[in-house]
């Protein structure tokens, strides 16, 4: 799995280039988010693909060839912060109705919604932990869910620039940021 | 003219519709002609028009005004512009942009859209060509209002001509073209999300040098990027300093003289034997602006095996994209080889070069000239016969198949830009509405079409377009009655089950007479320079139909996805194209 950050000004027809030059170079998208950033001109992707590093060097390299992305990130492997958002409306029984919301609380979920025969959750975390909690409340029974897919942001200051880093060799220096590929 | 000077007689910042400012942004471009076709939501451009200095083309189908752009742009490297209504114009136009697309040729189109507010709503003739055309443009826009047009134009031509080019689609609604606005003439394109000025690191040049340097059997991959980006001189001189031999992509015919006598050939499916064995032998190859299509590797993973990869290429997702590279250089070619050229110093491969001499043996192309005439017509004799008649100055364009691949085997190319054929899409139906694009952009030079019988008639249509246009071109039909290049794959490969390969075709002189063009019909060999010197002789356009053999075969070849050294050789002395009859 690669996890790209991607700035791209936000103009009509954005997304749809971003998602179509990835599935016509043949890889599979497993999640995108997109939204606005700190520049109200420019918004922000997590895209994450299934691909191994030679792969995600092309999606890289295929990415900025498009002309309104203005930045790339692949933050795989960086230290970063990754959140998913779930909404789960599970059905709650007066029998199950306690227990259910004490595990919501063990996992730090809210219950933002209940009614006679159900609970909705909201539960934020990064995707294991979601993933986690939706298992554990799988047996009493899910109505609905809803996931926001990933948004992940790299911990403490950028590096530096983050168009050039799909030229950088894999064994270069990391002071050296001009373009240049070497493997 | 001058491309970018104010057009006379007309402020900066005077109203304008936007269909005017359309045109005005053009001839500001430099643009002086134009290839397209009229419909309901391009009139109020097309109206204005008339009042500005461009030359229209009218062509018979949309398709040809976007191959007559690629073939304008690829006789100058200037962009090439076509025009097209909106609905079934602008989707006509598909094929013609792909073809663009794949060969890196930068051309504009412009497209007529239903009016703004009827967007969505399935209005007659809408849709979506920017939506259609986003997998097959370099970038494209939509515009909805007047003052857009001419930032839009300015961005347009900029793209497609900078770094990699491409074509660039523009969309305009029909009030956008209606509506008026002040016009005020953008300053120079600032993109934030576009760099095409790559430079490769020194670091990187080092370690090339010490490749070039080291390299005992080194080999230079030419492709089309030389011609792009103007760096024919400098590939020369390069190659003569290291004494290093020259192999081209089909693209790449052109980009150093065929005849010089490190000039190897065309390398790949229907490259010699013994340019593919030299690549699968050598140590080093030097690609110049080539993209490793699987037509010029085979298969990948027996590929050159033993040689380390110098890629030099200027759109940083063709480095390591089919074929690894131990040194990528992402910047113009050019400058990049005029960085190294100062530090190469000369090196002895007599050594490497005399093995590849002795390897070409049996497996050159050869010289078909002096051979006797066996009764038979042979499409490789016809082009051999056509590149001796020119003196090898034509502008010669291709459709695609099989007399596509004897053009790249039997007319020796010595100048750039002058070859013109449909490499990455292999589009038929490319040649004829090219050669016009070609003719149009160089009125100076002899412009030969070779096409076949099949390909030919898939854009037949534009013979009106050359007569309607006075357009003097010479037509060489290498008609033997079959979708060949497939026929022969049939042959090869599917135990000569001709499934839909023969066709019955018209009276082509007939057909060209009938639009008013003369025309002749070849079916000796004794006939074939006569035929050709009385065309060149000729005002105006003629057509020759080529009657050859039929079931001809072009070789070697490697077949789809096989080893690159595993070729199909001509299977005897005389079955082969004429050459040893």
């Amino acid at each position: 799995m690669n996890t790209f950050v991607v700035l791209v000004e936000n103009v009509p027809g954005v997304l749809t280039r971003v998602a179509s030059l990835i599935r016509r170079r043949g890889f599979n998208i497993e999640s995108l988010t997109v939204g606005h950033t700190e520049t109200p001109e420019v918004s922000r992707m997590t895209i994450v693909v299934d691909t191994d590093e030679l792969g995600a060097r092309r999606v890289e390299a295929n990415l900025y060839k498009l002309i309104n992305v203005l930045r790339i990130d692949n933050i795989t492997g960086q230290p970063s912060v990754s959140r998913d958002l779930a909404l789960v409306k599970v059905t709650a029984t007066r029998e199950t109705r306690t227990e259910i919301m004490q595990l919501a609380e063990a996992y730090r979920g809210r219950i933002v919604d209940v009614a006679p025969n159900s609970l909705m959750i909201e539960v934020t975390g990064n995707e294991d932990k979601v993933d986690s909690i939706v298992e554990v409340l799988r047996p009493y029974g899910i109505l609905e869910m809803a996931r926001t897919g990933r948004v992940t942001m790299a911990r403490g200051q950028i590096q530096q620039p983050a168009i050039t880093r799909i030229f950088e060799d894999v064994d270069a220096p990391k002071e050296d940021v001009a373009v240049s590929y070497s493997v | 003219l001058q491309k970018g000077a104010a057009w006379p007689r007309r402020g900066n910042t005077m109203k304008k519709t936007g269909a005017q400012i359309l045109w005005e942004s053009l001839v500001r471009e430099g643009v002086t002609c134009l290839f397209g076709y009229p419909g309901g939501a391009i009139l109020p451009a097309y109206d204005a028009m008339l009042d500005y200095p461009l030359r229209h083309i009218l062509v018979r189908h949309e398709q040809g005004a976007t191959h007559m752009a690629d073939g304008y742009a690829r006789a100058t490297g200037n962009v090439g512009v076509a025009v097209a209504t909106s609905g079934p114009g602008a989707t006509n136009m598909v094929t013609g942009i792909a073809t663009a697309m794949m060969d890196s040729s930068p051309i504009v189109c412009i497209t007529g859209q239903v009016g703004s507010k009827l967007i969505g709503s399935d209005a007659f003739q809408e849709t979506d060509i920017t939506g259609i055309t986003l997998p097959i443009t370099k970038h494209n826009y939509l515009i909805t209002r007047a003052d857009e047009v001419a930032r839009v134009v300015r961005e347009a031509f900029y793209v497609a001509r900078s770094g990699r080019p491409g074509p660039v689609l523009i969309d305009i609604t029909k009030d956008a073209q209606q509506s008026s606005t002040e016009f005020v003439w953008p300053d120079a394109p600032k993109l934030r999300g576009y760099r095409p000025d790559h430079r490769p690191v020194a670091r990187e040049i080092q370690h090339a040098l010490d490749l070039i340097h080291s390299a005992k059997r080194p080999l230079i991959l030419a492709g089309h990027g030389i011609m792009i980006s103007g760096a024919m001189e400098v590939v020369r001189q390069f190659a003569e300093r290291t004494h290093i031999p020259v192999t081209t992509t089909l693209l790449g015919i052109g980009a150093f003289p065929a005849s010089h006598p490190l000039n190897l050939g065309m390398m790949g499916m229907h490259g010699e034997a013994f340019v593919n064995t030299a690549i699968q032998e050598a140590d080093l190859l030097l690609a110049f602006g080539m993209r490793f299509d699987d037509r010029v590797t085979g298969n990948l993973k027996t590929y050159a095996l033993n040689a380390k990869k110098i890629h030099i290429d200027i759109d940083p997702a063709e480095i390591n994209k089919n074929v690894r590279a131990d040194v990528g250089l992402v910047g113009d070619l050019r400058e990049t080889l005029e960085n190294l050229l100062p530090r190469i110093e000369s090196c002895d491969r007599s050594e490497w070069i005399g093995y590849i001499t002795d390897l070409k043996g049996d497996a050159a192309v050869r010289d078909i000239q002096n051979l006797p005439d066996n009764g038979h017509l042979y499409a490789a004799h016809v082009i051999n016969d056509i590149w001796r008649t020119t003196d090898g100055k034509a502008i010669v364009v291709t459709d695609v198949g099989q007399h596509q691949m004897w053009e790249a085997q039997y007319y020796k190319h010595d100048d750039a830009r002058t070859l013109i054929t449909s490499g990455g899409l292999g589009t038929m139906g490319f040649a004829l509405p090219a050669a016009i694009g070609a003719k149009v952009a160089r009125p100076d030079a002899e412009v030969w079409v070779v096409v076949g019988d099949g390909g030919f008639q898939m854009t037949m249509c534009e013979l009106a377009t050359i007569v309607q246009e006075n357009i003097d071109i010479n037509i060489a039909v290498i008609n033997n009655g079959y979708l060949g290049m497939v026929r022969q794959w049939q042959e090869f490969f599917y135990e000569r089950r001709y499934a839909a390969t023969p066709l019955v075709n018209p009276d082509f002189v007939k057909l060209a007479e009938a639009f008013g063009l003369k025309a002749m019909k070849v079916t000796k060999r004794a006939d074939v320079v006569t035929s050709v010197e009385a065309a060149r002789r000729h005002q105006g356009t003629v057509l020759i139909d080529f009657a050859v053999e039929q079931e001809d075969s072009v070789f070697p070849m490697v077949p789809a996805g096989n080893d690159l050294h595993n070729m199909i050789r001509r299977p005897s002395a005389i079955v082969e194209t004429g050459a040893d009859a």
